[in-house]
């Protein structure tokens, strides 16, 4: 009887095939996804990350639902080329609190891990209402209906709710004051924009889209595009510490 | 939220039919069950495999038309008319659930419920749970596409719909793998047939992955939105765990069970070697799972993942050959039959379009070539010369042999125009993957371009504008094998219309060329 013949418990049992089907699988997943729970080196140490502002997360949710990860990666990779285009190489930690993550797979159009701060709100707000009046030769669709549309914030202390049940550092009071934030970082010169800035550090509050009468989805996602990538400060980065 | 309570009177309006359809069915019921056999033979149901067979191409035209239009507007910007249901970011997924999901799906559980009954000799397990299943996905497939164009998606490649539908599928899914098992638990061979094997492996393994991606916490009941237990670098993980493994057991394991079904089936030969079956199932899983880092090269995701998930996509390159050579060699004394029938035709070639992408495949998880192919059109050129060539062609072979059987006609209505389906869509299958690879490639080459000096050479925009020539040639390649799978339909509609008179006879149906 050669070992050949022995394959015939599987063949001839079907709960004994589904079982070495499951633990044949289970295996490789196993080996690579459980470690990046415990090993410490996975998230680098750094200072400056902290979780999105109700706004910015509002912004946030914005961009997931537009799909703008189908041309836009957030991650840049530490090659010469990308450094240069676009700046310090992407850390773990930046995008510790990011549910889902939105690395991308497909740079139809530029990566954004880092656009926050390269162009002015007016910039976004033009290329966003029409692309290619700032950028001639794009393929970017045109999103007019953000700035038009009243920012939808019914959720957003639920929002932060859940991402604290999972873990995310918001705190009582970020959660309690989650609707007034949001309003309060639109709105340029706002009183509450000290409270705001002490719950959520270099938080920047101004009126993103243009029209101080309404908090659109455009002030959402533009404050979302303006803070990518701005929160640590890669003068301070030991780049060695965190040698992996 | 008007986009989710459309979605709830969505469910509402299929429930109430359903609940319809069970009731009515209870009136119209014979005096028991049908019989398991009649005269001794199998008294197959077949009712859910002409459901999932026509489905399939229903949603075939449909992922292949919106896939033309994707490729248009990228050519054309102009297209996305400024309105949100058309934009490109929505559109996308659009297409991509529609061909894997909604075509690749409907053809994997249409042949899977008519292999796993043939070859068990035994009839569908269930009496309502095969509808269902295949009721029930396609109801799934709705709530995620008219969900992607009114913005509602988690943004997660592949698994872009919301926790409802989510829920919805596990309900489907579960039935399924009872469904099939329970067949498989009737049967009359001693041996559970090779295919199963494969379909065993890609219903089980997709309901792992889809469960440990998909974990989410809805914000509330009354709201679409949810947040993914996972975070960054662990969701990213997750995702391309979950993101490779849908091309490996979606449209991997499932489309090679019906290569090593419908491909001995249409040749009249038998697979070529028992002993590479078994080594190419346990290889095949054991390795594909391990190979989801490689979408994660030079990212956040720490090295010894990123080298573990390249040196198991290289490996995987022996399995996936494993299964090309048997899949081809079963035609062994039987090539003369590549002349004259050209659904084994497309079989055979969408074979060898395996055995092509998955040398490709290896070959961009090597880091080097990855920092280069990454990101760029390349990978898109990569996929489709999977997923038309190999996951397209195979199906409307299988396709192909299955309408005649299904709707007991003696042989297709034109051979003559599978040959021009084949051709058409060949040509556009070649216009697609060359554009795609230049435009990769000079994507890649342009981004990493010096000057003399050190500088950069070309502006972000710059290499977009030079992508404009071979997005033309790539939606000309889509048009034409779109056209071809029209042909295709018409084929199949003459096919069941047009009853010859021999046909139409009782007695002499074409049962033993399907036996």
């Amino acid at each position: 009887m050669s070992l050949w013949s022995k394959h015939a418990i599987f063949e001839k049992n079907s709960i004994v095939l589904s079982i070495g089907v499951l633990v044949v699988i289970a295996i490789g997943g196993l080996v690579e996804i459980t470690p990046l729970f415990y090993l410490k080196s996975t998230i680098e140490k750094v200072d400056g990350v902290r979780p999105y502002t109700p706004l910015e997360l509002a912004g946030r949710n914005i961009y997931v639902r537009e799909g703008c990860y189908n041309c836009h990666s957030q991650m840049i990779r530490p090659l010469r080329d990308e450094v240069e285009r676009y700046g310090h190489y992407s850390l773990a930690a930046e995008s510790m609190y990011d549910r889902p993550f939105q690395w991308g797979s497909k740079r139809t159009g530029p990566d954004l891990a880092r656009v926050g701060g390269k162009y002015s709100d007016e910039w976004h707000r033009d290329h966003l209402r029409q692309p290619k009046s700032v950028v001639p030769g794009t393929v970017m669709p045109a999103y007019p209906w953000l700035a038009e549309t009243e920012l939808g914030a019914a959720h957003i202390a639920d929002d932060l709710k859940v991402q604290a049940a999972l873990g995310v550092p918001y705190t009582l009071e970020m959660i309690a004051n989650a609707a007034t934030d949001a309003r309060a970082q639109a709105t340029t010169d706002s009183p509450s924009a000290g409270d705001l800035i002490k719950r959520y550090p270099n938080a920047q509050v101004r009126d993103y889209d243009g029209n101080p009468d309404r908090i659109s989805e455009a002030d959402a996602l533009i404050a979302y595009l303006q803070m990518l990538g701005t929160q640590v400060d890669f003068k301070l980065y030991n780049d060695k510490a965190n040698i992996r | 939220m008007p986009e989710y309570a459309f979605h709830a009177y969505l469910f509402a309006a299929a429930s109430a039919a359903a609940v319809f359809a069970i009731v009515d069915r209870y009136y119209d019921r014979l005096a028991q069950l049908p019989p398991l056999t009649i005269d001794g033979k199998p008294n197959y149901n077949m009712g859910p495999v002409k459901f999932a067979t026509v489905a399939a191409m229903l949603w075939g035209i449909a992922g292949f038309t919106v896939g033309l239009y994707a490729a248009l507007e990228l050519a054309f910007p102009v297209l996305n008319f400024d309105l949100p249901w058309l934009s490109f970011g929505r559109i996308r997924p659009l297409h991509t659930s529609a061909v894997i999901f909604a075509f690749g799906g409907n053809v994997l559980i249409g042949t899977s419920f008519y292999v796993v009954q043939r070859t068990c000799r035994a009839r569908l397990a269930g009496d309502l749970a095969p509808w269902f299943v295949v009721l029930g996905y396609n109801f799934f497939i709705v709530i995620a596409g008219t969900g992607y164009l009114l913005g509602i998606t988690q943004s997660k490649e592949y698994a872009e719909p919301e926790w409802y539908a989510d829920l919805w599928l596990t309900v489907v899914w579960v039935t399924y793998f009872l469904v099939y098992i329970g067949t498989i638990m009737r049967r009359e061979e001693p041996h559970i047939y090779v295919a199963n094997w494969f379909y065993l492996a890609f219903i089980l393994t997709i309901a792992v992955l889809h469960l440990g991606n998909n974990a989410a916490i809805p914000v509330s009941l009354f709201s679409p939105k949810s947040y993914i237990v996972w975070s960054g670098v662990q969701d990213a993980m997750v995702q391309w765990w979950y993101g490779h493994n849908a091309v490996g057991f979606f449209l991997t394991a499932g489309f090679l069970a019906i290569m090593y079904y419908f491909i001995p089936k249409r040749a009249d030969r038998p697979v070529y070697s028992y002993r590479l079956s078994i080594i190419h199932i346990w290889a095949l899983i054991f390795l594909y799972i391990w190979a989801g880092p490689h979408h994660l090269h030079y990212t956040a995701l720490p090295d010894w993942a990123q080298t573990l998930g390249m040196t198991f996509s290289v490996m995987l390159w022996m399995p996936s050959w494993r299964g090309m050579i048997n899949g081809l060699m079963t035609l062994s004394g039987a090539w003369d039959k590549l002349r004259t029938d050209p659904v084994l035709r497309m079989m055979v070639v969408s074979v060898a379009f395996y055995g092509m992408a998955t040398f490709e495949g290896p070959l961009m998880s090597v880091k080097a070539v990855n920092s280069l192919s990454h990101y760029t059109d390349w990978t898109i050129g990569h996929v489709h010369s999977g997923a038309l060539g190999w996951v397209a062609y195979v199906s409307f072979g299988a396709i192909y042999c299955l309408v005649p059987w299904l709707w007991n006609r003696r042989e297709l209505y034109s051979l003559k125009l599978v040959n021009w389906h084949f051709w058409i869509s060949s040509l556009g299958i070649v216009f697609y993957i060359s554009a795609m690879w230049v435009s990769g490639i000079l994507q890649g080459l342009m981004w990493r371009a010096y000057t003399s000096l050190g500088f950069l050479e070309y502006s972000f925009i710059e290499t977009v504008e030079a992508m404009h020539p071979f997005y033309l040639i790539r939606a000309l390649g889509g048009a034409l094998f779109l056209a071809g799978a029209l042909i295709m339909v018409v084929n199949l509609w003459k096919t069941v219309t047009s009853v010859s008179e021999l046909e139409a006879a009782p007695g002499v149906r074409p049962a033993l060329a399907a036996a």
